[in-house]
């Protein structure tokens, strides 16, 4: 254990100035150090490079909003986001901070639920509810929020979160010809036009250059740590990647990247010198479907703590945020923003119809892992995940892939039922 | 002396098995306290090795169980016993449901859960009954002898059961009214034996594979043949106890520490 007596730090007066409910917020702050004490710190034979994502999670709402702030000081505009097809490259390029707002916790879903329905997801009451129950740093520094149109939950909600902070739409086109693309092409111009009138400043072909390339570093190291994660036996534990993807949507873009190829180094020394974080013969589990907000390690920790492995997450919180990147040869910033435009549209979200290029990512995400399994997570209530379901369980059955669907909140009441249909899963990896 | 012990939400199984053979079962209703309660049933057998499963399972294991194995596995294995070619299990017990589909050598090729609400198990069955003033025992006989098909139409138990409470205040009969509840259960076994694929020939176990009625819906809607262990409530425990006696227990670490609530 190389940490002890974790804690989330406190900054009270901070959050005062950000007019947040410091009292709830003081004990959320608590519950999250507790959770992550007993979900990650209790790991063993964890990579020493952990240390600075530890350190991350412990100034998750002090240190980095702090740093957040400087920036914003500085004339930085804050860009609060919930989707990965929201261009993060324009959001640097204009100089502005990018950080993805998507709720993981249970905690603010009743503050949610007094205005939302209840049949909605969990992932969007928890972003609505953090706003109006005032308990989540980032979502009062942000200048605006910049919502899409990814399914009808969100889109109508939007509407509702423009009360509490201004909040722009994206329109993402549900098909893929092209005059969907040419459609998407313009609402990327659109989000260009919209960060200049904010900055007053024009985004050059410079800028443009230099945020895409920023933001490549940072997806091919992610990459890295994936392909490395992947070995047999795993240098590194599921839980642990499923933190650092976490992490990617609000840490500094440089220094992540920089921290992550450190591990990165780490990782390839342990693949050498055969550490690892699971023994060969620990069954393989690939995660497929909903994205896992923090803190929602709910999965990853039954499944590990029931003797498996998680080797992949085929989620926007996962490989759908980094598998592409934007080529760096164009010539004009026009050509750069139509490249911009074709990498964002290769996101296999399930929003798109027909989608089944996600099938074969699946399939070759599960080749590529080595695991042994596939189990489906969708978030209750995620229709287009949930159906697209379907359409995986029969390309599993065909391929004789052992296969389990799972649905599930953010609520700890179904844990016992999830261990054991995630024990009996494992057991029949194990044959 | 290996004993196997299936600690489930209404009741806890246990069974005694030596050189391939079962020697005793014991079958209580759970209390309060169930580990120590799973310990006193089974200390007349002075085992040489426990294994648990159902519910309690990593209860059993943190107090006295040597090892542990999900009801899906213990379900497969007890079933096989018996029948040593089924490839469909389906287990109908107080608290969840579950359809299993196995492979030639009896392994578990894919399962599929109800276990989200009272919907389809043994304690709708349970509800039903006491509202319609059966024992749990003769409900399926009762309900055998309906004659007149009427339906209820809530899966959910609670309103199932006003929907039961008005049927009788139109003046239904108890026999029609109990068919109709065994009857909702059932359909929504089979939707969940349609999410697997199964073959023509069924092993039914679980306690409510003791209530005649269902079993014989079954074989009505599916046309197929559904087969019954002669006390279909104990195949976990026995699956249990059969996955030590044939050496297929592992040390790999399953333990439920760490999980976040």
């Amino acid at each position: 254990m190389s940490v002890r007596n974790f804690e989330v730090k406190s900054y009270p007066e901070m959050w005062k100035s950000l007019d947040m409910n410091v009292e709830r917020f003081e004990k959320m702050r608590c519950v999250l150090g507790d959770v992550f004490q007993t979900t990650y710190l209790t790991q063993e034979n964890r990579p020493k490079a952990m240390d600075y994502f530890n350190w991350i999670v412990s100034e998750i709402h002090g240190g980095r909003i702090a740093e957040i702030l400087e920036l914003k000081k500085q004339g930085s505009p804050i860009v609060g986001t919930f989707c990965v097809f929201i261009p993060e490259e324009i959001v640097i390029a204009a100089g502005g901070v990018c950080i993805g707002l998507c709720g993981g916790s249970q905690g603010p879903v009743p503050d949610a639920e007094k205005v939302l329905p209840r049949n909605i997801c969990p992932m969007i009451k928890a972003s609505y509810g953090f706003k109006i129950a005032k308990v989540c740093p980032y979502f009062q520094v942000v200048d605006f929020v910049y919502g899409e149109t990814t399914c009808d939950a969100k889109k109508k909600t939007w509407e509702l979160l423009d009360r509490e902070v201004p909040t722009y739409v994206m329109e993402i086109p549900q098909m893929k010809r092209q005059r969907d693309l040419n459609l998407w092409l313009q609402e990327v111009e659109d989000f260009k036009s919209k960060m200049e009138e904010v900055t007053k400043k024009e985004i050059t072909f410079e800028d443009m250059s230099k945020s895409i390339k920023v933001l490549n570093e940072k997806r091919k190291a992610l990459q890295r740590l994936n392909n490395l994660r992947r070995n047999n036996p795993s240098p590194i534990s599921g839980k642990d990647v499923l933190l650092i993807e976490q992490i990617a949507f609000f840490d500094d873009p440089i220094r992540f990247t920089s921290k992550v190829n450190e591990l990165c180094n780490e990782l390839e020394g342990r693949i050498k010198n055969g550490i690892s974080a699971a023994t060969a013969s620990t069954p393989r589990v690939m995660v497929s479907g909903t994205p896992m907000a923090m803190p929602n390690w709910k999965i990853h920790n039954i499944i590990e703590s029931a003797g498996g492995i998680v080797v992949n997450e085929e989620s926007c919180i996962g490989t759908r945020y980094f598998k592409d990147i934007i080529a760096e040869d164009s010539n004009s910033i026009d050509e750069m923003l139509l490249y911009l435009t074709k990498r964002y549209m290769k996101i296999d979200c399930s929003c798109f119809t027909p989608n089944d290029e996600r099938v074969d990512q699946v399939l070759s995400e599960y080749e590529n892992s080595h695991a042994q399994g596939i189990l489906h997570y969708s978030l209750q209530f995620c229709h287009t995940y949930n159906i697209e379901a379907v359409k995986i369980k029969e390309v599993c059955e065909k391929k004789s892939i052992p296969f389990l669907s799972i649905e599930s909140d953010y609520s700890p009441e179904d844990i016992g039922q999830l261990q054991t249909r995630i024990e009996a899963f494992l057991e029949q990896i194990k044959g | 002396m290996i004993v196997g012990i299936d600690i489930g939400s209404r009741t806890i199984k246990a069974v005694a098995f030596k050189n391939g053979q079962m020697l005793d079962y014991q079958i209580a209703e759970s209390s309060i306290d169930p580990h120590r309660q799973a310990l006193e049933m089974i200390k007349k057998y002075h085992p040489a090795k426990i294994v648990a499963t159902g519910y309690g399972r990593h209860l059993a294991k943190k107090h006295f169980a040597q090892d542990l194995i999900t009801e899906i596995k213990a379900h497969a294995l007890g079933a096989r016993f018996f029948f040593p070619n089924c490839c469909t299990v389906l287990d109908v017990g107080g608290q969840d449901s579950k359809v299993i589909s196995l492979g030639e050598r009896g392994n578990v090729i894919n399962f599929q859960m109800n276990d989200k609400c009272a919907a389809g198990t043994g304690r709708f069955l349970e509800i039903m009954s006491t509202s319609l003033g059966f024992a749990l025992s003769e409900f399926g006989e009762a309900a055998l002898e309906s004659r007149q098909d009427i339906k209820i139409n809530s899966m959910c138990t609670v309103f199932a059961e006003s929907e039961v409470i008005s049927l009788k205040n139109q003046g239904a009969h108890a026999k029609d009214i109990a068919k109709a509840v065994h009857i909702s259960i059932v359909e929504k076994i089979i939707s969940l034996l349609h999410r697997i694929s199964y073959n023509n020939e069924i092993v039914f176990s679980g306690g409510v594979a003791k209530n005649s009625c269902i079993k014989e819906l079954l074989q009505q809607f599916l046309g197929i043949k559904i087969y019954v262990p002669p006390v279909p409530d104990i195949t976990g425990a026995l699956g249990a106890a059969i996955f030590i006696s044939q050496g297929i227990g592992h040390q790999d670490k399953m333990t439920d520490d760490n999980v976040i609530n």
